[in-house]
C-alpha cells in the first residue's frame, strides 16, 4: 500500500514530462492528460480506502527513515481531500476539453494543469514543512501561468498582483522555516511536534502565529484575502473554477494540519481562530452583495465559506474538526461546480454580469438545473450537502456554546441565499439590461457543448452524492477529527515503524 | 558573524519591504529579490556558525549542517523562476500599456461609481420626483 503514496505526484509529473513532448499534437495531450488524471483518481480512492482502514499510510523515501528521509504520508484527511481534489481535477480537464478556449490555443495548458495538480497531490501527501513549501511552490508556479496564459491586459494586471502577494506569502513561509529549523533542527512535522514542545511557550505562539499568516494568505483568511476577488475571474473559465475550489482549500488544509499537529492548542488559538472565522464569512458574504459579475460573486463567496471551514477547526473539538472535514469535501465539489456553470453561462449569453445577461431559464433550462442544484447546496438548503455541512458545523459550535460564532453563520447562509437569488434572477430570469460586448453563442436548450455540460453534472450529482452518503462520509470525516485531535498518532505513526 | 549576518537579513527584508510598497512592477521585482536573498540567508544561518568542516573528514568532530545549505539551494531556484516569470510579466504590461503599474481592481472603482451614481439619482428623485415623469432610473 504504502509504495502507493507518492503516485498521486508521480503520476502528474511524468504525464506533464511526456505532455510536453507531444505538444504539437493535441489529442494525444488530451489522452496523456485524461488517462493521467482518471489514474490519480483510482489511486487516490485506494489511498483514501486503505488510509480509512489503517489510520495511516506512510511512505519513506529511498528507505531512509523519518526523520533523515522524505517522508509522505496519507491519513484520513489527506486520503479524501486526494480523493475530492483528483475528482475535480479530472472533471474540470474533461471541461476544458470540451471548451473551444485556451486549452486549444496553448500548448502549455496541459504541462502546466498536470503540474498544478501534482503540486496540489504533493501538498497533501507530504509530512515535511520543507517539502510543503515545494509542493506550494509547484502549484504556484503553475497558477501563474495558467492565470495569465491569455496574455490579456486584464489578466497581466490582476495577474501582477496574484503573483506578487503569492511570492510574499512565500518568502515568509522560508522566513519562518529558518526560523523554525534555528530553534528545532528539524523541519520533519512529526519530529517538529515533539521538539517544540520543549519550546517556550511564547516562542511557540509566535510560530504558531506566523504559519497562521502564510497560509491565512493562501486560503485567503480576513484580512489577507483582497487579491482573490481581484485575481481569480479573470483567468479562462475552467482555471478560475480549478483555483476556486482547490488552491484555497490547499492553504485550509495547510492550517489544520499545521495547527493541530505542531502545537498544543493553548487556549486563546480557539478565540482568535473563531474570530477570525467569523470577519472571513461576514466581510466575504458582504463583499459579494455590491457586486455585478456573476464570477466575482462567486469569488466573494469562496472567502466567506472559508470563514466557515476555520470556525470549525477554531472549536478545537472532534465534531468540530469533523465538520470542517466534511464541508471541505462538500465545498470543493459545489463551488467548482459553480464556477463551470458561470463559465457556460459567459460562454452561452456573452457575458457573466448580472446586467447583461437574462432569461436563460428559458433559452438553456439545463443551465439553469446545474446551477440551481450547487446554488441551493452553497445557501445550505436542505436536503442538499450544505445544509448537512452546515448543520453538523452549527451543531458542534451548540455544543461548544460559542454562541457567536454559531450566529454568524446562520446570518451568513441567510445572505448567501440572497447572493445566490440575486444570481438567480439575475441571470436566469428577467432580461439584459445592457447588451453584452460579446455576442451570445448558441441557442440550443443545452446551453453549451456537451463534454462541458457532462463535466459539470458530474459535480452536480459529486454534490447530491455527499449528500446521500454523508453518513459514511461524516464517520470518515469524524474519525479523521479524531486523528487530528491526537497528533501522537501522527508521531508514532511516522517516527516509529520504521526503527 | 551570526550577529552580522543577521543584521544584513534584516537590512535585505527592510529595502525589499519597502520596494514592495512601490507602484512600478520593476521595483516590486527587486523588492521581492532582495527579500528572497534575506530569507535564503536566514536560512544559511540558521544551520549554525560558519567555518566548519563541509564534508566528513578524519580528525574533525564538527561538521556544518548540511540541510539548511540544500534548503536554500532550493529555495534559490524557485525564486529565481519565479523571478525570471514575474520579469516576463512586467514586459508584457509594458507591451501592452507602456508602462508597468501595477493597477487598481478596476471593477471595485466601477461599482464605487455605480453606488455614487445611484446615490446621485436617488437624491434627485428626493429633490424633483414631480418634474421628472419618467422613472427610467429605478434601480
Amino acid at each position: 500500500m504504502s509504495t502507493l503514496v507518492p503516485l498521486p505526484v508521480v503520476i502528474p509529473i511524468l504525464a506533464a514530462a511526456i505532455s510536453v513532448v507531444f505538444g504539437r499534437w493535441r489529442l494525444l495531450q488530451r489522452v496523456v492528460s485524461v488517462v493521467a488524471l482518471t489514474a490519480v483518481l483510482g489511486v487516490s480512492v485506494a489511498l483514501l480506502i486503505g488510509a480509512d482502514a489503517d489510520g495511516f499510510i506512510v511512505h519513506r523515501s529511498g528507505g531512509w527513515s523519518a526523520p533523515l528521509g522524505i517522508t509522505l504520508v496519507v491519513d484520513r484527511l489527506a486520503g479524501l481531500m486526494l480523493a475530492v481534489s483528483a475528482l475535480v481535477l479530472l472533471s474540470v480537464m474533461i471541461y476544458s476539453i470540451g471548451q473551444a478556449g485556451e486549452e486549444r490555443r496553448r500548448v502549455a495548458f496541459h504541462p502546466l494543469y498536470l503540474v498544478l495538480a501534482a503540486g496540489v497531490s504533493a501538498s497533501f501527501v507530504t509530512a515535511d514543512l520543507f517539502n510543503l513549501f515545494v509542493a506550494f511552490e509547484m502549484m504556484l508556479a503553475a497558477s501563474y501561468v495558467l492565470i495569465t496564459i491569455g496574455g490579456r491586459p486584464d489578466q497581466v494586471r490582476s495577474g501582477m498582483s496574484y503573483v506578487v502577494i503569492s511570492l510574499v506569502a512565500s518568502t515568509l513561509f522560508i522566513t519562518v522555516l529558518a526560523l523554525l529549523y534555528a530553534s528545532t533542527g528539524t523541519v520533519n512535522m512529526a519530529d517538529l511536534s515533539v521538539r517544540l514542545a520543549e519550546l517556550d511557550s511564547g516562542v511557540r505562539a509566535a510560530f504558531a502565529l506566523a504559519l497562521l499568516v502564510v497560509f491565512g494568505i493562501k486560503a485567503g483568511l480576513f484580512p489577507l484575502f483582497f487579491w482573490l476577488p481581484d485575481s481569480y475571474p479573470t483567468a479562462p473559465g475552467p482555471v478560475t473554477a480549478i483555483f476556486a475550489g482547490l488552491l484555497t482549500k490547499v492553504g485550509v488544509y495547510a492550517i489544520i494540519r499545521t495547527q493541530t499537529l505542531l502545537f498544543d492548542v493553548p487556549d486563546w488559538m480557539g478565540t482568535v481562530l473563531l474570530v477570525v472565522a467569523v470577519l472571513t464569512m461576514t466581510i466575504g458574504v458582504l463583499g459579494a452583495i455590491a457586486q455585478d459579475d456573476m464570477k466575482r460573486i462567486l469569488a466573494f463567496h469562496i472567502i466567506s465559506q472559508i470563514g466557515y471551514m476555520i470556525f470549525g477547526l477554531g472549536l478545537f473539538t472532534v465534531a468540530g474538526l469533523a465538520g470542517a472535514v466534511f464541508y471541505i469535501v462538500h465545498h470543493i465539489i459545489v463551488k467548482t461546480a459553480l464556477f463551470l456553470v458561470a463559465g457556460l453561462v459567459d460562454r452561452r449569453a456573452g457575458s457573466s454580469r448580472l446586467s447583461e445577461v437574462g432569461g436563460l431559464v428559458r433559452s438553456a433550462p439545463v443551465l439553469a438545473l446545474l446551477f440551481a442544484v450547487p446554488a441551493l447546496s452553497l445557501a445550505g438548503l436542505p436536503p442538499f450537502s450544505g445544509f448537512l455541512a452546515k448543520f453538523a458545523l452549527v451543531d458542534a459550535g451548540l455544543d461548544a456554546s460559542s454562541w457567536y460564532a454559531v450566529a454568524a453563520s446562520l446570518a451568513v447562509g441567510l445572505l448567501t441565499l440572497f447572493s445566490m437569488t440575486k444570481i438567480w434572477s439575475g441571470v436566469f430570469w428577467g432580461e439584459p439590461e445592457e447588451q453584452p460586448i460579446r455576442e451570445p453563442r448558441g441557442d440550443d436548450l443545452l446551453g453549451g457543448p456537451s463534454l462541458m455540460i457532462a463535466a459539470t453534472a458530474v459535480l452536480a450529482l459529486a454534490s447530491i452524492a455527499v449528500s446521500i452518503f454523508a453518513g459514511v462520509l461524516y464517520d470518515v470525516a469524524e474519525r479523521a477529527g479524531d486523528d487530528l485531535l491526537t497528533p501522537a498518532r501522527y508521531v508514532e505513526a511516522v517516527l516509529e515503524v520504521g526503527r | 558573524m551570526t550577529v552580522l549576518l543577521a543584521a544584513v537579513a534584516a537590512v535585505l527584508f527592510a529595502c525589499g519591504t519597502w520596494l514592495l510598497m512601490q507602484r512600478r512592477l520593476s521595483r516590486i521585482i527587486i523588492g521581492v529579490g532582495l527579500l528572497g536573498h534575506g530569507a535564503n540567508l536566514l536560512l544559511v544561518t540558521a544551520g549554525g556558525p560558519g567555518g566548519r568542516s563541509p564534508i566528513i573528514s578524519a580528525g574533525v568532530a564538527d561538521y556544518s549542517d548540511p540541510l539548511p545549505q540544500a534548503l536554500a539551494l532550493t529555495a534559490i531556484v524557485i525564486t529565481f523562476g519565479v523571478t525570471a516569470f514575474l520579469l516576463a510579466l512586467g514586459y508584457r504590461s509594458w507591451q501592452l500599456t507602456g508602462d508597468d503599474r501595477v493597477e487598481d481592481d478596476i471593477e471595485d472603482r466601477m461599482i464605487e461609481r455605480r453606488e455614487a451614481d445611484h446615490a446621485e439619482s436617488d437624491h434627485h428623485a428626493e429633490l424633483g420626483s414631480d418634474l421628472d415623469p419618467d422613472p427610467a432610473e429605478t434601480p
